[in-house]
């Protein structure tokens, strides 16, 4: 290894993103927006599951990317968060007959308290601390959906069946289609709100914390709380990932929500680009479809060859997908001068 | 009280598990500062290899230093050819790359010798250890090599030359470059040091947990919570941390009401993460002071 | 007198932006030169250049050896002991361990022995605490390891970033004879760059003054020092 870019490639451990590079410009998210709202229209309904799965698993991978990218926390733990989300809006929606679309803010609010509440002994943790310390709530949700005095709501080891919502106001439409303008209308509403939260004074403080937390907070900000809340708007969107996940599974069971998940979500985030929100829709794309591909290879060895896929798609683009996106703004911009 | 001894004592001998490997974890720490979740499978791997020697004839203690050297060899090879490729991308895409890397070689093993679990002789014996029913003689065996291999580790660091670079680089890699000090290689020596410990650690647990592809995943997980209990900087806080969470984990599983098998480790973790929050570098660490 | 040092038209980039513009100078074997300039005017990045430790083009020989594209550790074995800027001391380390690790490229344990020896000749204050950790040591006893180690490399040239950086002017003073004593008497070429012009005026024979990442002035020490304009219009003292 030769030393003669160290000086200016030594980063903190998330790379800084400038603030406008976390979006994408206007034509792009007008055609990306078009794309979603046609395709399914022309879809089979099995593959309008696995879009529904791309935009809620793409949520989750946000929601990570926030605290991540966004605040530089790292955390092993979003299954858990997830798993929490999941459960809230299968027992309100099974035990209680509440419509799902009430369970999800629910959800959501509860899981903000949560990720709140682990946020605070989290805070004197950061590095591989804090990703024992998340990686320990992973592992202990799915022991603790199955505790027994619980049973009554969640089935324990059996889990709970959700019924799938039909279209409302007479609709002629497949519920696996209206769940997947559902889940998009309410992806999309948040991917928007985080945009604009990242945007803000809050969203500033964040980043603050994550390029220096010492300087940070001699300029005054009170970084104990923007680690709380951070870790709080990142549980909570996961938890909305989760709702929406166990509505359109319908099935929740513990098992679901364990450490692999919690795995998945973060090479999503990684394969995306850290700290690039649009490219969690890229990294949920490959979690979901790269292990099929792999098993289409080699049934034997799938995780062999989806270790393999994982190892190039890292040398080429490090930086992941946002690495991807900015070569194409260059080209594009290469072009037009041309 | 009784109960509370013998409790103690068999923390002390699943300790020794996590303690063995706890020293890979601090090892390749120390190399490249941060943790490798692919570690507990490399030394799954060599622990086959190792297997699969002594099934083509080998005696106990051929294999095990065939093995040995190749899992050094094999280790340094692995950084050369995967991960110096990454030396300048960010710390997540490697993580990434030790997930990947995980992947393969968990299914690569699944592929070779099958999932069906398989017994591994110990050469310690497995009889009761002075008459104890808690310790067998392997568990004794096991303690003691983990404490030989603390002793010659202080020793490689301490006092020879090569162990001083590996800590220069370390430390401050840019002035270890400075005095002349090929930072890179030290890297790959101890990716070499830590796969050839891992496979130690291996080849003495499988015993225990019995060999099959996925025997280490929990082991890794204790392993890791251990050296980070114990400092992550510390060789020898690595070991105290490992037999500190085998005692953890078996008052907890005794004395808290409603913990079954399941909830040991996430109760375990909690202690850890607990003693963190008062002592950040943890039990033996070198606080790092940190500048703006 | 024989050319030790030879630059030729160097240019350096931190990422996009271009840091020296064709810097040319040369360094005679024995000779204490000083490379003084403002700050951002491009001294640290000189050494750093040399040291290849960023991204540069044009000539840079030493001894008549070229020593483009090579890796800061091999440069290392040619003989050019490089002080950073901050001092680069293994702080966890102690004190006897960062002076044998400015050895770690040698082979001959009796020399190394005997150097520390003499180290401790030159420094007094590291032998008393010579099992201390480095970074429990003042500002001036660090800079004094940090020579120290370097010169434990028995170079031919050393490369000392601003050795005076947050020194008191009782100390800087002290510092600064012993390297010309370690000039005269080790024959070690010294190449330092500083802020404080005076002082390394009085040290050294010859000069250079860049600014902006071109040299815009050269000569003997003495003339620069002596030369009102100059001091006035560069050096500000």
């Amino acid at each position: 290894m030769s030393a003669v870019e160290d000086v200016v490639t030594e980063a903190p451990a998330v790379e800084a993103v400038p603030k406008r590079a976390m979006t994408l410009g206007t034509g792009t998210s007008v055609v990306v927006l078009l794309l979603l709202l046609v395709v399914p229209v022309f879809a089979k309904n099995f593959v309008i599951f696995q879009l529904t799965q791309l935009l809620y698993l793409g949520l989750a991978v946000l929601a990570l990317n926030i605290l991540t990218g966004g605040s530089g926390q790292f955390s092993l733990g979003q299954s858990a968060f997830y798993g929490i989300g999941a459960y809230i809006t299968a027992v309100m929606m099974e035990q209680f007959n509440i419509p799902y679309f009430l369970c999800l803010p629910v959800a959501g609010v509860l899981c903000f308290g949560v990720g709140f509440l682990f946020g605070q002994p989290a805070l004197r943790l950061s590095g591989v601390y804090l990703a024992l310390a998340t990686f320990a709530l992973a592992t202990a949700m799915p022991q603790l959906l199955k505790l027994n005095f619980l049973e009554k709501w969640t089935g324990g080891v059996q889990g709970l069946v959700v019924t799938k919502p039909d279209a409302p106001f007479g609709l002629k439409m497949s519920q696996d289609m209206w769940l997947y303008y559902f889940t998009l209308v309410v992806v999309l509403a948040i991917y928007i709100f985080s945009v604009n939260l990242l945007r803000s004074r809050s969203g500033r403080a964040f980043m603050a914390i994550r390029d220096n937390e010492i300087a940070a907070s001699a300029m005054g900000v009170n970084v104990a709380l923007y680690k709380t809340l951070a870790f709080g708007v990142s549980a909570g969107i996961t938890g909305v990932a989760g709702g929406l996940s166990a509505i359109a599974v319908q099935f929740v069971a513990p098992d679901s929500f364990t450490i692999t998940l919690a795995i998945q979500l973060f090479l999503g985030m990684v394969v995306g680009g850290v700290g690039w929100l649009p490219g969690s829709i890229i990294g949920a794309a490959f979690i979901i479809f790269v292990p099929n591909i792999a098993e289409g290879i080699s049934k034997g060895l799938s995780g062999a060859v989806f270790g393999v896929l994982l190892f190039l798609v890292i040398y080429l683009v490090p930086h992941g997908a946002r690495q991807v996106a900015i070569l194409g703004q260059q080209f594009a911009s290469r072009l037009r001068k041309n | 009280m009784e109960l509370f001894t013998n409790q103690v004592l068999a923390g002390i001998a699943t300790g020794a598990i996590y303690a063995c490997m706890a020293l890979a974890v601090v090892m390749i720490y120390q190399a490249i500062d941060h943790l490798n979740f692919a570690q507990g499978e490399m030394a799954m791997f060599s622990t086959f290899i190792s297997w699969q020697l002594m099934q083509w004839g080998l005696s106990y203690w051929v294999a095990f230093l065939i093995t040995l050297v190749l899992s050094f060899v094999a280790g340094i090879a692995i950084e050369r050819i995967l991960f110096k490729p990454l030396a300048k991308a960010p710390v997540l895409t490697n993580v990434a790359g030790f997930i990947a890397l995980f992947a393969i070689i968990n299914s690569s093993a699944g592929l070779i010798w099958d999932f069906t679990i398989k017994q591994y002789p110990t050469p310690f014996g497995s009889a009761p250890f002075l008459g104890s029913q808690l310790i067998s003689t392997h568990q004794a065996g096991m303690i003691g090599v983990t404490v030989l291999l603390l002793l010659g580790l202080y020793f490689f660091f301490q006092y020879t030359r090569i162990g001083l670079a590996m800590r220069a680089a370390a430390s401050v890699p840019e002035s270890a470059r400075l005095v002349g000090i090929n930072t890179s290689w030290m890297i790959a020596l101890g990716w070499g040091m830590a796969t050839a410990i891992g496979s130690i650690a291996g080849m003495l647990i499988a015993p225990v947990v019995f060999l099959e592809p996925n025997m280490m995943g929990g082991v890794l997980i204790y392993g890791f919570a251990a050296a980070v209990l114990g400092g992550l900087t510390s060789p020898f806080g690595a070991v105290v941390g490992g037999f500190l969470v085998g005692i953890f984990e078996n008052l907890a599983g005794t004395y808290i009401p409603g913990v079954g098998n399941e909830l040991k480790l996430p109760i375990a973790l909690a202690l850890i993460i607990s003693v963190l929050v008062v002592k950040p570098a943890g039990l033996f660490g070198r606080h790092i002071v940190k500048r703006v | 007198m024989t050319v030790l040092l030879n630059v030729k038209d160097l240019r350096a980039y931190y990422g996009q932006v271009q840091a020296l513009h064709g810097l040319t100078f040369s360094l005679n074997e024995g000779s204490l030169t000083t490379l003084l300039g403002a700050n951002g005017a491009g001294k640290t990045t000189t050494l750093r250049a040399i040291c290849n430790m960023v991204r540069s083009t044009g000539g840079i020989e030493f001894d008549g050896k070229p020593l483009n594209n090579r890796s800061t550790e091999s440069i290392v074995r040619y003989g050019i002991a490089h002080v950073p800027q901050g001092r680069g001391t293994f702080t966890t380390m102690t004190v006897e361990e960062n002076l044998q690790l400015g050895a770690i490229t040698r082979k001959d344990n009796a020399g190394i022995v005997s150097d520390i020896e003499r180290m401790y000749a030159h420094f007094p204050v590291l032998k008393q605490r010579h099992t201390q950790q480095a970074g429990t040591l003042s500002g001036g006893e660090q800079q004094m390891l940090a020579v120290a180690r370097a010169l434990m490399l028995r170079p031919r040239l050393m490369l000392l970033d601003e050795p005076s950086f947050g020194l008191a002017p009782l100390v800087v003073r002290d510092l600064f004879g012993i390297l010309g004593k370690i000039n005269r008497e080790d024959k070690v070429s010294i190449l330092v760059v500083e802020q404080n012009a005076q002082l390394a005026l009085e040290l050294a024979d010859q000069a250079y003054v860049i600014e902006t990442g071109r040299i815009v002035m050269s000569g003997n020490a003495k003339d620069i020092a002596n030369n009102e304009e100059i001091r006035k219009s560069y050096l500000g003292y």
